[in-house]
């Protein structure tokens, strides 16, 4: 890697960004308008004593997923763009490296998940009184590795579809399963084991888990630091499978 | 000796077809080769195998003393694809930029490549918003930023009004004249009489490679289009190598 390269990757990937307004309007405004949806939904919901209110409990959630799958799908697209448009064939002739561009697309989304979590958390906080035990800052912290996950997964993902109808179907086979396991739905321990097990191997739920830990606890625990390191280690690992899939010799 | 590139007995598949079909050939340095054949005759196959981007079923091509596609390479050789591979949500001078420091060279380096090939006015202007012909000199752009020792450039005239077609290559002839090698594709005639050497492909085979005036002599007829049918029909007559392979000794 070359910090002059990545650093002109990055800061291209995010002009490319900023000259689509329209992007940048959805990508703000989108979890928030969502995240109003789910308030009203449980507005009137009573609290059992002693659990945390509907609200508290889906909205953490929520701000774990929307940053992933968001910009799983941008950065699938924005992957197959560069292989389509010959941009991706352009750069492997160039002095870049593999990891330049990989880091690249995983630092600029990082960047503009980063803004969209602050956002989204401000609104959840302030305007609907989202309350958890832990800081804000380390649900927005845990919302940034998300959306990273998304972009790594997006990166790698994106080497098996030739067409944007290809690549927009991954978002089924690849965000859905790891939705519904993740203990959105049913609590991860009440499931079957096998699919106990398969929840085990998404990295998803290692992300909700964290964010729960969040919820549940005034200071970071051990658990949510273990889940938080599981998922870098899976946002490494997608990145070291989507540096093998680029190819600078194709047929 | 002094070849920016040499190719040796190379055969390329694409697609379970056979593409090149065992050309050998070496490209002088400091002077612009033109790269002349029909669409479909193989010369985007050929580039992309020069430039290292190409799976070679057999062969060797040699650029600047290395293997084609070497990490040294990516630093001395700039690539035009056919197809304009520039960022479309990006302006032109945010191409030219972002290309430039890739290779290792700054903003006055990027406006000067802007400027060299017409786009000056346009450079605040959005690549999707351009013309056919703009855009592909934007891509152009981008593949001179570099300022590499070896440019190829696939079809990099198509489309362009034909003063700045003109412009454009005295710009190549000024190039070669610093010293750069260029290798340059097209499929239309009266720009092969504007390159210093030609190679001719059909098929995917070599059909002549020699000077324009070298051709026109073996052809014995004034006009390369001519010139060059007739090629194509003695060599359909016997094996096309062999007339690659004398013209390839009439110049060494």
């Amino acid at each position: 890697m070359n910090p002059r390269i990545l650093a002109a990757t990055t800061g291209r990937i995010l002009r490319q960004l900023r000259h689509d307004r329209r992007t940048i309007a959805l990508l703000v405004v989108v979890p928030t308008a969502l995240l109003t949806l789910v308030y009203f939904m449980y507005a009137d919901q009573p609290t059992p004593p002693g659990q945390p209110a509907a609200f508290d409990r889906i909205a953490l959630i929520m701000l774990g997923i929307f940053p992933f799958v968001i910009m799983f799908l941008v950065t699938s697209i924005a992957m197959l763009r560069e292989r389509t448009s010959g941009t991706l064939e352009r750069l492997l002739t160039t002095p870049l490296g593999k990891l330049d561009l990989l880091f690249g697309y995983g630092i600029a989304f990082g960047l503009a998940a980063a803004v969209q979590a602050a956002i989204t958390a401000g609104v959840a906080y302030w305007v609907f009184g989202l309350h958890t035990a832990g800081s804000s800052g380390l649900v927005i912290g845990i919302a940034v590795v998300n959306a990273v996950l998304g972009v790594a997964l997006g990166l790698f993902c994106s080497a098996f579809a030739r067409t944007e109808f290809q690549a927009v179907q991954f978002l089924p086979v690849v965000v859905v399963p790891q939705l519904l396991l993740c203990g959105l739905f049913v609590a991860r321990d009440q499931m079957a084991g096998w699919l106990q097990a398969a929840s085990d191997a998404f990295p998803l739920s290692y992300a909700i888990e964290a964010l729960q830990e969040v919820g549940a606890n005034a200071e970071p625990t051990g658990t949510m630091w273990r889940d938080v390191a599981v998922v870098i280690g899976a946002v490494v690992l997608a990145l070291v499978l989507a540096a093998a899939t680029l190819r600078r010799r194709s047929g | 000796m002094d070849d920016a590139i040499a190719v040796h007995d190379l055969f390329v598949d694409r697609g379970g077809r056979r593409v090149l079909d065992g050309i050998s050939c070496n490209v002088p340095r400091g002077a612009v080769t033109g790269l002349l054949g029909p669409s479909g005759s193989g010369k985007t196959t050929f580039m992309r195998a020069v430039v290292g981007v190409q799976v070679v079923a057999r062969g060797s091509v040699t650029v600047l003393g290395q293997p084609a596609g070497s990490a040294a390479l990516r630093h001395q050789v700039g690539y035009l694809t056919q197809a304009p591979s520039v960022y479309a949500d990006l302006t032109v001078r945010e191409n030219a930029r972002y290309f430039a420091v890739l290779q290792g060279r700054g903003r006055a380096e990027a406006d000067q490549a802007i400027a060299d090939v017409g786009l000056t006015k346009a450079a605040t202007q959005l690549v999707g918003t351009l013309s056919g012909g703009q855009r592909s000199r934007a891509s152009l752009a981008c593949a001179l930023v570099g300022q590499p020792e070896l440019i190829i450039l696939d079809e990099p005239t198509v489309g362009q009004d034909p003063v700045l077609r003109a412009d454009l290559w005295a710009r190549f002839h000024a190039m070669a004249a610093a010293g750069t090698t260029l290798l340059v594709s097209s499929h239309v005639m009266d720009e092969a009489a504007r390159c210093d050497r030609l190679l001719l492909i059909r098929e995917g085979r070599l059909i002549a490679d020699d000077s324009p005036a070298a051709i026109r002599a073996a052809a014995g007829v004034d006009d390369l289009d001519e010139a060059f049918l007739r090629l194509i029909r003695a060599g359909a007559a016997g094996p096309a190598s062999a007339d690659a392979t004398a013209g390839r000794e009439g110049v060494s």
